[in-house]
């Protein structure tokens, strides 16, 4: 039964001084599979993807991506990893180009494997006439599909998307969606963050609802959506996470940067 | 429990820190030119010093630092000997703190945190700035020794006095080059990070660089005398001078770039393993 996660996460927590974030996570997701993780402003959801990816220290519990444990084997977990975080984690004085072939290089592809690589992504997310010019003068869109772009270059067992798709018009935003089931298609793994509910009902294999810390739900969008007996997964959002959702901005837990 | 079948992800090819620190310097590189504002600053700063101290001070100054020399052209030759030495620190210190704010700006916005996650060597990451810091000292010194010498600076030094002055402002280049990384990496901002290595630009000035220690009161003076800048300009001087170096002050002048090296990399080390929210 375990042969085949690529995420196994069992009882995860995470505090940040007195705030308890997670409270005992449990999540698997499949090799190969798109799973996406919803829940309410300040719900964990970054917490998590930090949490996999090395970025941020377990409390408590264990997790295991791509087959090596977080904690003991980090530098096997990194190897294994993709990530695109919230934050543009391009160079914006460099050029796409530049970008692409900077993570080739760390990624130690080699000098021509590595230009074919950065040639390659570039072409296949539309990129290639922008390529040569800094990427602080290109769109917002443009700028995420590069974020992605790079963080594929290794070719990761495993990609973490965190709100991939914010601030996307809904042209920029297929085009990513259509990027993300190719690569499952491909066999990768892929767990998303999203706020948008259609994203995750189009997309997903499965679905986790997060909410007080812990999953509150999980399935096919499908299943969800009968078991809750919601037209839509913005019932199903609605009802697994009122209460919380009703918190005044203030007293909600600060999602991590 | 079977045999995990999707864990055989490549094997993790053994950290290569010089090939990810090449990386990381073409990259710093390829930002200074990209981003010329910030290094021609760093330049602009200690040129407009040594005109400033030169042309409008040193007609008076240079008879209080040489004595028997009479004030106006003569005084003003006098301290271009004297403050050249000086103005040359200050300028490789500048561009130490050019370091800061690009640490900054990488941990503030995502690209930090990509680093992070991927299988490179840690050192690389902060190392390949400080590498680039450590070319940008050596170009902007190069810039001002060629301005104080078209002004009619003559130093007097051979070929391994200059060999030895090439090397001392990279180490001293590398050692401010780390401080001023975790200066960077501890500010909240990227203007916090280029304000907090300002009190570095002070050091120049509270040594034996502008004016001779002695003639200050003994408070400032005995920070001047103890201070890191005063033996390494003094070594600086003795370099440029073709002087015999001095062997305790060349002793203090190493061990003080040792120490800032150590405590600027074991800080930065430790910035950049915290965890950031």
């Amino acid at each position: 039964m375990t042969s085949d996660l690529a995420i196994d996460v069992r009882g995860l927590r995470k505090s940040f001084g007195d705030q308890t974030v997670l409270d005992g996570v449990d999540l698997a997701v499949r090799a190969g599979s798109i799973t996406a993780l919803l829940g309410p402003n300040g719900a964990g959801k970054t917490t998590i993807v930090g949490l996999l990816s090395t970025l941020l220290k377990i409390d408590a519990g264990t997790a295991r991506v791509a087959g090596h444990d977080v904690v003991a084997q980090p530098e096997a977990v990194r190897a294994a990893i993709g990530v695109t975080g919230q934050t543009s984690a391009v160079d914006d004085l460099l050029t796409g180009l530049e970008n692409l072939r900077l993570m080739a290089s760390l990624h130690h592809l080699g000098r021509r494997p590595g230009r074919e690589r950065a040639d390659a992504l570039l072409a296949q997310f539309g990129l290639t006439d922008a390529a040569r010019k800094p990427v602080s003068t290109w769109s917002g869109g443009m700028r995420r599909k590069l974020d992605l772009a790079m963080t594929l270059v290794g070719n990761p067992a495993v990609v973490f998307l965190d709100e991939p798709t914010t601030g996307l018009d809904p042209r920029s935003r297929r085009t990513l969606w259509d990027e993300v089931r190719a690569l499952a298609a491909a066999g990768t793994t892929i767990l998303l963050t999203t706020q948008y509910l259609e994203e995750a009902d189009r997309l997903a294999d499965r679905v986790a609802v997060l909410d007080g810390g812990r999953i509150a739900a999980g399935g096919p969008p499908a299943e969800l959506k009968s078991a809750h007996d919601a037209g839509s997964l913005d019932d199903v959002f609605l009802r697994l996470t009122e209460p919380s959702a009703e918190l005044p901005a203030e007293t909600a837990p600060k999602e991590m940067a | 429990m079977t045999t995990v079948t999707i864990a055989s992800a490549p094997p993790v090819a053994g950290a290569r820190p010089l090939a990810d620190t090449l990386a990381m310097l073409r990259r710093n590189l390829l930002r200074a030119v990209r981003y010329p504002g910030l290094t021609s600053f760093t330049i602009a700063i200690p040129v407009i010093l040594l005109l400033l101290f030169v042309f409008v001070f040193g007609g008076a100054f240079g008879a209080g630092v040489a004595p028997g020399v009479t004030p106006g052209a003569d005084g003003r030759a006098a301290y271009l000997d004297y403050i050249t030495p000086a103005i040359l620190l200050f300028a490789v210190v500048g561009a130490a703190q050019s370091v800061a704010i690009s640490a900054s700006m990488d941990a503030t916005s995502g690209i930090m945190a990509r680093f992070k996650t991927m299988a490179i060597s840690p050192g690389s990451v902060l190392g390949g700035p400080v590498l680039g810091t450590v070319v940008q000292a050596l170009i902007a010194v190069v810039v001002v020794l060629g301005l104080a010498m078209a002004l009619g600076y003559r130093p007097d030094a051979g070929l391994a006095g200059w060999l030895a002055l090439a090397g001392l402002v990279a180490l001293v280049a590398f050692a401010f080059s780390w401080l001023c990384v975790a200066m960077g990496l501890s500010a909240k901002s990227v203007e916090t990070a280029s304000n907090t290595p300002m009190i570095l630009t002070a050091l120049p000035f509270l040594g034996s660089g502008f004016v001779p220690v002695e003639t200050m009161p003994a408070g400032v003076r005995w920070f001047a005398e103890y201070q890191p800048l005063t033996p390494i300009i003094e070594t600086t001087r003795a370099l440029l001078t073709g002087a015999a170096l001095d062997v305790s002050t060349t002793l203090l002048t190493l061990g003080w770039c040792a120490v800032i090296t150590g405590l600027g990399y074991a800080w930065a080390r430790s910035l950049y393993r915290r965890e950031r929210r």
